[in-house]
């Protein structure tokens, strides 16, 4: 399930931000590391509610620093 | 290198660049041009059928990689990723010096479009109705707005001048180049990047034109549907694309040792003050635009040695734009070679007068009169020199360039050959 998370994220995160898949790690920043500004945030946001069916609220999204973040917490939502 | 103390005053052309429906370069375009191709073909950039024009000048084999990085490439309107290829071009022609922080807050950036991100507000407004508010892009809002041409070629080049963008439908190309040749003139910025930028080739835009019946639906002439001044006209041809050009205070351009291609000596505008769509019927705000520029300019009418019209195809448009020309040049306005672009690439809205501006400055630096294509019937309302079908040698030292927009807009450039 992990894998196959990360796996899923991993491959929206490189079409919302045009990063290598190779640059995308768990503990890879999507401010300091992949290169990402507040309007990139959005719209990966965007993208990952769509991939994975659910909502992420503005709240949670502060939370959400690095690609292992998303991870866990699309993991605990998907329960 | 020292900036120069005070402004010359005069302002010049140093670098020219491109996105056309006959080329996407002004290398590539030009010849073209001068051969009276067309680039004039079936839409391809949406299902057309059920739409009364189903032809359109597209741009081809634009990639936005080869300007932008990929993920700005994959999301950005298609009228910004025009005006960054067409910027970049200028700047690259000109050889303007890109390690001087001085010099890039002396210049300026004013690249225009008439109706900005329209497929981006299409497409977010789809994503409104259908999936609700919460799934509108945060790239709609910037990537709308007209003025972002402006805004995000300036990120890309460093260019800390003054910031701005004209928006006068189909003047705005005109309008943008004579505004920041007076913002050079006056002394604000010692060069500017200016011109114009449209993409307006998707179903609303397509529709909207239709509806207001201002395009052609002579479908089976195919790529020889845009035929100004001729009897047979029956309206424009949408195109797309950007026209950017590098303008810079005179001594500048000559103490860096830079190639000039032309001078802008004369800019004139006007308003209608007549109605929102049609031009006014005795070409009164045309004449009066024109007339200024030249008068601007210092030159005597008679030494207009060819315009390059606005000429869009219209029935109107033309017939009014001749009789502007017989009024501001009197006698003279037989004996001027007049000629429209948009017979072959199409009406490029707010990037018409910047793509235009590079055929006029082209016809005076290669001594050749581009055509007007696909003239086949004379029409009595229409008895200027259009040059029909077929370039003309000749040696010209001043071209006049007119663009007028919805809304009763009207402006002209007056280009002179640059004399050291």
């Amino acid at each position: 399930m992990a894998d196959n998370v990360f796996e899923k994220v991993k491959k929206v995160v490189c079409e919302e931000l045009g990063v290598q898949e190779s640059e995308v790690k768990p503990e890879s920043s999507f401010t300091e590391d992949l290169g990402a500004d507040s309007l990139d945030v959005v719209e990966l946001v965007m993208a990952l509610e769509e991939q994975f069916s659910t909502d992420i609220p503005d709240d949670d999204v502060a939370n959400l620093k690095t690609v292992g973040d998303v991870v866990s917490y699309i993991e605990k939502k998907l329960g | 290198m020292a900036l120069p103390a005070q402004p010359s005053g005069r302002v010049v052309v140093t670098g020219m660049g491109a996105v056309t429906p006959l080329g996407n370069s002004v290398a590539e375009f030009w010849p073209r041009v001068v051969a009276g191709e067309s680039g004039i073909g079936p839409v391809t950039l949406l299902d057309a059928s059920e739409y009364p024009t189903k032809i359109a000048a597209e741009v081809k084999g634009f990639v936005a990689e080869d300007w932008l990085d990929k993920k700005e490439a994959r999301r950005i309107d298609r009228f910004i990723a025009f005006a960054v290829a067409a910027a970049q071009m200028a700047v690259d022609d000109a050889s303007f010096p890109t390690d001087d922080a001085e010099l890039k807050e002396q210049t300026g950036v004013l690249i225009g479009s008439g109706i900005g991100g329209l497929t981006m507000m299409t497409e977010q407004t789809h994503r409104l109705h259908t999936e609700g508010p919460s799934r509108v892009s945060p790239f709609l809002v910037p990537y709308m707005i007209p003025d972002m041409a402006s805004g995000y070629v300036s990120i890309l080049q460093g260019f800390k001048g003054p910031n701005t963008c004209v928006v006068t439908a189909c003047a705005t190309g005109t309008n943008a180049l004579g505004d920041a040749y007076h913002i050079i003139k006056r002394g604000d910025a010692v060069a500017m990047l200016a011109g114009g930028a449209e993409a307006p080739i998707n179903p609303i835009g397509m529709a909207g034109f239709c509806a207001a019946r201002a395009m052609t639906t002579n479908n089976e002439a195919g790529s020889r549907a845009s035929r100004p001044f001729d009897a047979g006209r029956d309206g424009f041809v949408m195109g797309e694309g950007a026209g950017v050009l590098m303008l810079e205070d005179r001594d500048h351009a000559v103490a860096r040792g830079a190639k000039i291609y032309a001078e802008i000596v004369g800019y004139g505008m006007s308003g209608d003050a007549f109605h929102i769509t049609m031009p006014e019927s005795e070409g009164d705000g045309a004449r009066r635009a024109m007339e200024m520029a030249v008068k601007r300019s210092g030159l005597q009418k008679s030494e207009i040695g060819y315009i390059n019209a606005h000429g869009t195809s219209t029935p109107y448009n033309d017939k009014f734009e001749t009789i502007a020309i017989k009024r501001a040049f009197g006698e003279h306005a037989k004996d001027i070679p007049v000629s429209s672009t948009k017979s072959m690439v199409g009406h490029l809205l707010g990037a018409a007068g910047a793509v235009e501006a590079i055929v006029s400055i082209k016809a005076i630096t290669d001594g050749v009169l581009p055509p007007t294509a696909h003239y086949e019937t004379p029409d009595p309302d229409c008895d200027l020199d259009y040059i029909p079908n077929v370039a003309r040698q000749a040696q010209v030292d001043a071209v006049l360039s007119n663009s007028f927009g919805f809304g009763g807009h009207n402006a002209t450039l007056v280009f002179k050959r640059h004399q050291p």
